[in-house]
């Protein structure tokens, strides 16, 4: 189900304050220090997780009050979630930032719904903000456990290079270590 | 029931995200799992005399430092800032300029501020200005002085050891600050009283037995080296040499144990094996010096020293000319920035000369050892080796220059050479990504075990970063590098940040391409995978 043409047009209008906001709030969750860096450094290579952030949000937010059903969300939120599920984040913390985007949404809209009169399509919007908070959610359980299971790998690897050097035993499988 | 039920929403917003309004000294560490080393095996710490030894956790309230831990690490930084004129400059003369303070890979990929590497030595200047400098006697806090406690050397331990000492932020100081001098001089300060991670201290202690990583013995690495003759022989048909311990050889030959033990280090072994054949070199391997890497040097510079003593202990006893040290990294760094001072002069050897091109390496006339990735250059340049591109067709290749060759040892162009004269597809990553500014692998200078596999790839993001973004622009499926830390942890960092790209060495490239004399017909790599995949970005 889309939202309709009337909130669709509102959120066009307010899409740079609304990502803005959204973005800033995603920053936010950095140290105070760092947020400068963060928010300012433009290029994607010095700046990985700034860029990341400002360069899917926007496309984010498209696909999110647009018409098509695409997959390019998913691999943006992917991206994103991706790189908060290594840092110094709960797992609640580290997808919060899907939710965050409803209170953005209705903060900015705040004067306009009762105007337009679109409550009714602002809770579809809103469950469709539930669904990326859901495919974020499966993101970051695979990110985890993509690490988990490199963990093991390198455990089981460390395994077979004890067993190589205590009986001098040359293994098909090479093992992995530092030089 | 105390107090009103609240909805989740609300209890939500009750939660705060932000750090706690506090200065920086005022934030004590928190050990989360996966984001640091486990401590030192103390029976290694025994056998290497190194202070301390005894069972503890980063991870436990009481760390079991001896009592007078604060003296002994005062002590200790006296002696130093004494015997190191670098370190007291180091300490007095930073202006907080901010030039290096987004350039770790560390802080880019965790946005924790005490990973700028201004921040980071400040964790040591603190407690420089509170005890060593008039300033700070007098003004304490006021003169950003701070007072050792247990918790300073707890933050010592973790951000030291976030710290791959890589040197990139060196490269943008306008002093020269050399970070890399500070993390080892932290670490040895903290190895006084004991604290270590045994991926520093097993090795060191390996080495220091058996003259490798991994404690391999003669007779294993006759084993190793003869697997790999056999190996390579079934894949090209042709039977090399490989002499061990060959007394009166021209020249010896070093590299990283993992190349013999590793994947996919071996297969530049492979590579270094028929290079060697191919081109006739009367060379040797050492079964002692049978490690180019030396992990003391992350931690002290004694140990640095004992375990490169054997270099050329090793070249003496088998009397060679010269030596040729194969793909590694902070060897070259040890090599190149220490080991004249430290175990030489080596005046019993020659300043090395090419048996096969005669050229005269001028610049290795003091440390008497030649880079592999230069000899080979050279070899090309004077057409003595054949090459069929073609053989690497299954490959699109990126090449992450390894921090200490590319940073410490300025070897920026002959990978890159070997890589052209042995590929037909080569695609350099973005500017500030390579060469002088290459980003770390995020997990050198003893970081690389497991249990830091969060923090690592944190670390790893911006260089994963620029590999992604090759893979996508061109289709990128190799990534190749010059160091064995780099062969070990950037095949984890790349399943995590990107996927579907391999990672090898730059002699596996030459050692594809290379034509053998009486080789049998060829149509498989020394992976054993074809030449040419139907389908791939290649053939489109």
């Amino acid at each position: 189900m889309s939202v309709t043409a009337m909130l669709q047009e509102l959120l066009i209008r307010k899409k740079s304050a609304i990502v803005d906001k959204w973005v800033k709030i995603f920053l936010g969750y950095y140290p105070a220090e760092s947020l400068k860096f963060l928010a300012s450094q433009k290029d994607r290579f010095a700046n990985p997780v700034g860029y990341t952030i400002s360069s899917s949000a926007g496309a984010i937010f498209d696909e999110l009050i647009g018409d098509s059903e695409s997959s390019m969300t998913e691999a943006l939120l992917k991206d994103v979630v991706r790189i908060r599920a290594v840092q110094e984040f709960s797992p609640s913390q580290a997808v919060r930032f899907v939710f965050d985007l409803k209170g953005v949404i209705r903060n900015e809209i705040r004067k306009e719904i009762d105007w337009i009169d679109c409550r009714d399509e602002l809770e579809v919007l809103e469950s469709r903000i539930d669904n990326l908070a859901l495919i974020a959610f499966d993101s970051y359980m695979e990110s985890r456990e993509r690490l988990f299971r490199i963990r093991i790998d390198e455990v089981k690897a460390r395994s077979s290079e004890a067993a190589a050097e205590n009986g001098g035993v040359q293994n098909d499988s090479h093992v992995k270590r530092n030089g | 029931m105390a107090g009103p039920k609240l909805k989740p929403e609300e209890l939500a917003s009750k939660i705060k995200y932000s750090l706690p309004p506090k200065g920086w000294m005022d934030q004590p560490v928190e050990f989360k799992e996966g984001t640091f080393s486990y401590s030192g095996n103390p029976k290694n710490i025994e056998y290497m005399d190194l202070p301390n030894p005894r069972k503890w956790q980063p991870t436990d309230p009481d760390w079991k430092l001896p009592e007078n831990w604060k003296e002994i690490i005062l002590e200790g930084l006296k002696d130093r800032l004494h015997r190191f004129r670098s370190l007291q400059i180091f300490m007095d003369i930073c202006v907080r300029c901010g030039a290096c303070a987004d350039k770790c890979h560390f802080f880019i990929g965790s946005g924790d501020p005490k990973n700028m590497p201004v921040m980071r030595a400040e964790l040591l200047r603190a407690v420089y200005r509170n005890d060593f400098a008039l300033a700070g006697k007098i003004f304490g806090r006021f003169a950003g002085a701070r007072e050792l406690t247990l918790d300073v050397v707890k933050e010592w331990f973790y951000y030291f050891y976030q710290c791959t000492q890589c040197r990139r932020c060196s490269v943008f100081c306008p002093y020269g600050i050399d970070t890399a001098e500070i993390t080892l001089l932290v670490r040895e300060l903290l190895s006084l009283v004991g604290v270590n991670i045994d991926w520093i201290v097993t090795p060191v202690a390996n080495s220091f037995r058996t003259g490798n990583h991994l404690g391999i013995q003669p007779h294993g690495f006759k084993d190793s080296i003869d697997f790999a003759v056999d190996e390579l022989e079934s894949i090209t048909g042709v039977r090399v040499e490989a002499p061990i311990n060959k007394k009166g050889a021209e020249i010896l030959f070093i590299t990283p144990s993992a190349d013999y033990f590793g994947s996919p280090h071996y297969y530049t072994l492979l590579g270094y094996l028929a290079l060697f054949h191919e081109i006739g070199l009367d060379y040797t391997w050492s079964t002692y010096a049978s490690e180019g890497g030396n992990f003391g040097s992350f931690i002290s510079h004694d140990l640095m020293k004992s375990l490169n003593a054997k270099m050329y202990a090793e070249a003496k006893r088998l009397g060679v000319k010269w030596i040729l040290g194969g793909e590694c990294g902070h060897m070259w760094r040890v090599v190149h920035q220490y080991m004249n001072t430290l175990n030489g002069p080596a005046d019993f050897l020659e300043e090395p000369v090419s048996p096969i091109t005669g050229t005269r390496f001028e610049n290795a006339r003091s440390t008497k050892m030649v880079h592999i990735c230069e000899f080979t250059a050279d070899l090309i340049k004077n057409g003595k080796i054949r090459l069929d591109k073609g053989r690497n067709d299954n490959r699109r290749v990126t090449f992450h220059d390894s921090c200490n060759p590319a940073r410490a040892l300025g070897l920026i162009e002959e990978p890159r050479y070997l890589i052209r004269n042995s590929c037909n597809y080569f695609f350099e990553m973005p500017e500030n990504t390579i060469r002088e500014q290459t980003f770390c692998c995020g997990s050198g200078a003893g970081l690389g075990t497991d249990e830091n596999l969060e923090m690592r790839m944190r670390g790893g993001l911006p260089r994963a970063n620029a590999v992604k973004f090759v893979k996508e622009e061109h289709g990128v499926n190799f990534l190749g590098c010059i160091c064995a830390i780099d062969k070990a942890t950037l095949p984890p960092l790349m399943e995590y940040w990107v996927g579907g790209v391999e990672v090898g060495g730059v002699h596996e490239l030459v050692g594809n391409a290379l034509i053998m004399n009486g080789e049998k017909e060829r149509t498989t790599d020394l992976r054993g995978e074809p030449f040419h995949i139907e389908g791939n970005w290649n053939a489109r």
